[in-house]
């Protein structure tokens, strides 16, 4: 297959795969009991305020044209209105994004860096005892169930150590004494371009923990990988005439070395990058984070159809969209994934 | 693969310090769940009974774990514990294997259209997100144990189905394959005399590393309410239960999460020698 024609594919199948998502999320949402009408009005209802909410709501025509109404709706980035907060969907979502993609920026800074040292560490003391604690660290990383990891985090530094925030992004009393001018949506992005530092010093004190728990499991994949490419890149000849020449081993390694070896690692931060999406809803709800795993969970807890349908999609082409970018930035970088 | 193949991998296994803890770990594990009822020191605590008179103790002498809201032996209630999880890796995995094998058989050995299906449905099923694929299965189902076991098998088949695929089309190639062919015997006998035993080690092989992943997965959507419900004792929902008491009871959800970590770690502790071993450029899971 060339190249193009396996783009084209693959944009494709993302459609066709998120199409499905779209219809099976729609049909699943209405298949499971609930009273959405009642939802909607609230506590209290008399039976005409049912019924014109079911009117409202489309609740009285069958699945199929429901399904339509919805269709033509999400052609216009109309996700509907959320039953339980009565807001948009999609701006509530655009809003948890955010939060949700902060996290994950921050988490992967801090995996390429333990990553990337760890993994380098263990190739340059290949079959030691270091290497061995490395590995046992980072198959640890990938075995760690995250929503427990993040309690231990919590019950350490803020009940045992007092050192960092137990949950939330900021502070409340900070925001409402320092409000936030929003920007970008990345509370530490948006309070260092303003130069609001009392906001940016408790945005980092409260992502410390949510992140350092998402990161353990792209930590052990990016570890792995950045020792097994430093050990590949350590056997060629280049190493060899280096070492030959007598130059001192803490250049051969940091100069020459670590600079090839970096490049395949950082992949596998593309690759994780999914996962990371998907692992966030666990670790949100540990924290209490504001992002789309914690409205997820609330939406799926009240049965706000509009709401968990609007996430699935959301999530769902994200997930589709990134792994598709990351493998075709691979199979540029090495032909051999061609085939 | 060979009996002498087999006995080779085994001593590396097991000459391997990390790989022989991880072993060590699992078939501990295994004797803890298949006796769980003689070695729980409170066994009927373990299968819900309240204990109102100890609620919330830290651990002793007594109860070495602590005990939960009920007043129940956390220990007991781990050790009963491990049965739901390795009863959920092993109908996982045999579930998945199930419905992947027979269609990456037929894919790879029928070739043209049905390769092209089968392919793109489980292309279609691996763009899924995985814990999301299932956590919607688990909404529309309903909670409970089987439940989780299906939607973790919906989003595991694709890569046995993958990886069979990929053993029969090169099996397809061999001679004896391509003489019995020729003499006129059914697909299907081929497929089952010869193509089948040749390819399925390695799928095996996965399928033991992949319970690891498993337990993290169905511990995940336990936790999040979707899975075993109470009073039964299972490690996701004790850490989901224990949550709430986090930061005065340190031990309740603890313990049970630690032997979440502890399992999976075993199984992948395993699983990565194997790796090494048998196939170097063998893509991870959940990537």
């Amino acid at each position: 297959m060339k190249l193009w024609e396996y783009i084209i594919y693959r944009l494709v199948l993302a459609i066709v795969v998120i199409f499905f998502v779209i219809t099976i999320v729609f049909f699943v949402s209405r298949v499971i009991p609930s009273d959405p009408a009642a939802l909607w009005v609230g506590a209290h209802p008399t039976p005409e305020e049912i019924e014109k909410a079911k009117e409202e709501l489309h609740l009285n025509e069958p699945l199929i044209t429901q399904f339509y109404y919805y269709l033509r709706g999400l052609l216009h980035g109309d996700l509907g209105i959320s039953i339980r907060t009565h807001h948009p969907v999609l701006e509530d979502i655009t809003k948890a994004f955010t939060a949700t993609l902060e996290l994950i920026i921050v988490a992967e800074f801090f995996a390429v860096i333990i990553g990337i040292v760890l993994g380098v560490y263990s190739a340059v003391k290949k079959d030691s005892w270091i290497d061995n604690l490395g590995r046992l660290f980072a198959i640890s990383g990938v075995s760690l169930p995250a929503f427990w990891f993040g309690m231990v985090l919590q019950l350490l530094f803020f009940r045992q150590l007092g050192w960092l925030p137990l949950s939330g992004r900021v502070d409340t009393i900070v925001m409402l004494e320092h409000p936030l001018h929003v920007i970008t949506g990345l509370y530490i992005l948006d309070s260092l371009i303003t130069g609001n530092w009392v906001v940016f010093k408790n945005a980092i004190w409260h992502i410390i923990l949510p992140a350092l728990t998402l990161a353990m499991y792209p930590v052990g994949l990016i570890t792995r990988q950045a020792r097994s490419m430093m050990i590949e890149v350590l056997q060629e000849n280049y190493i060899r005439t280096a070492r030959a020449y007598g130059l001192p081993e803490r250049i051969i390694y940091m100069k020459y070395a670590l600079k090839n070896a970096i490049a395949p690692a950082l992949i596998v931060v593309g690759l994780s990058l999914a996962y990371t999406l998907v692992g966030a809803f666990l670790v949100e709800i540990i924290f209490n984070w504001p992002g789309l795993g914690r409205y997820a969970t609330y939406a799926i807890l009240s049965m706000d159809y509009p709401a968990i349908i609007g996430v699935v999609i959301i999530a769902a082409s994200a997930y589709v969209f990134i792994n598709l970018i990351v493998d075709l930035i691979q199979m540029y970088l090495d032909p051999r994934i061609r085939v | 693969m060979k009996k002498d193949e087999i006995i080779r991998v085994l001593k590396i296994l097991i000459r391997n310090k990390l790989s022989l803890l991880g072993i060590i770990i699992i078939l501990a594990l295994i004797i803890t769940a298949l006796f769980a009822p003689f070695i729980a020191p409170y066994p009927n605590q373990a299968k819900g009974e309240p204990n109102p008179e100890e609620k919330l103790q830290p651990p002793s002498s007594k109860h070495w774990f602590g005990t939960d809201y009920m007043g129940r032996d956390v220990l007991s209630r781990v050790i009963y514990g491990a049965r739901i999880s390795l009863l959920v890796a092993v109908a996982v995995v045999t579930l998945g294997l199930l419905i992947g094998v027979p269609l990456g058989l037929l894919a790879g050995f029928k070739g043209g259209v049905v390769d092209a299906v089968v392919m793109r449905v489980t292309d279609i099923f691996l763009s899924f997100p995985p814990l999301l694929l299932a956590l919607l299965i688990s909404v529309t189902l309903g909670r409970g144990l089987e439940n989780v076991i299906i939607a973790l098998a919906v989003s595991w088949w694709p890569w046995y189905t993958r990886l069979i695929r990929g053993m029969a089309i090169s099996i397809k190639e061999k001679p004896y394959v391509e003489v019995a062919k020729s003499m006129g015997i059914s697909s299907w006998k081929i497929i089952g005399r010869h193509i089948l035993p040749n390819a399925i080690s390695p799928v095996i092989v996965q399928g033991t590393m992949d319970m690891g992943s498993a337990i993290l997965e169905a511990s995940a959507l336990s936790f999040l309410g979707l899975g075993v419900q109470p009073p039964t004792a299972d490690w996701g929902l004790m850490v989901s239960q224990g949550k709430d008491y986090l930061l005065n009871y340190w031990w309740y959800p603890t313990f049970p999460g630690l032997a979440i970590f502890i399992t999976v770690l075993a199984f992948n502790l395993v699983g990565d020698v194997l790796r090494e071993i048998l196939d170097p450029r063998l893509r991870r899971r959940f990537l």
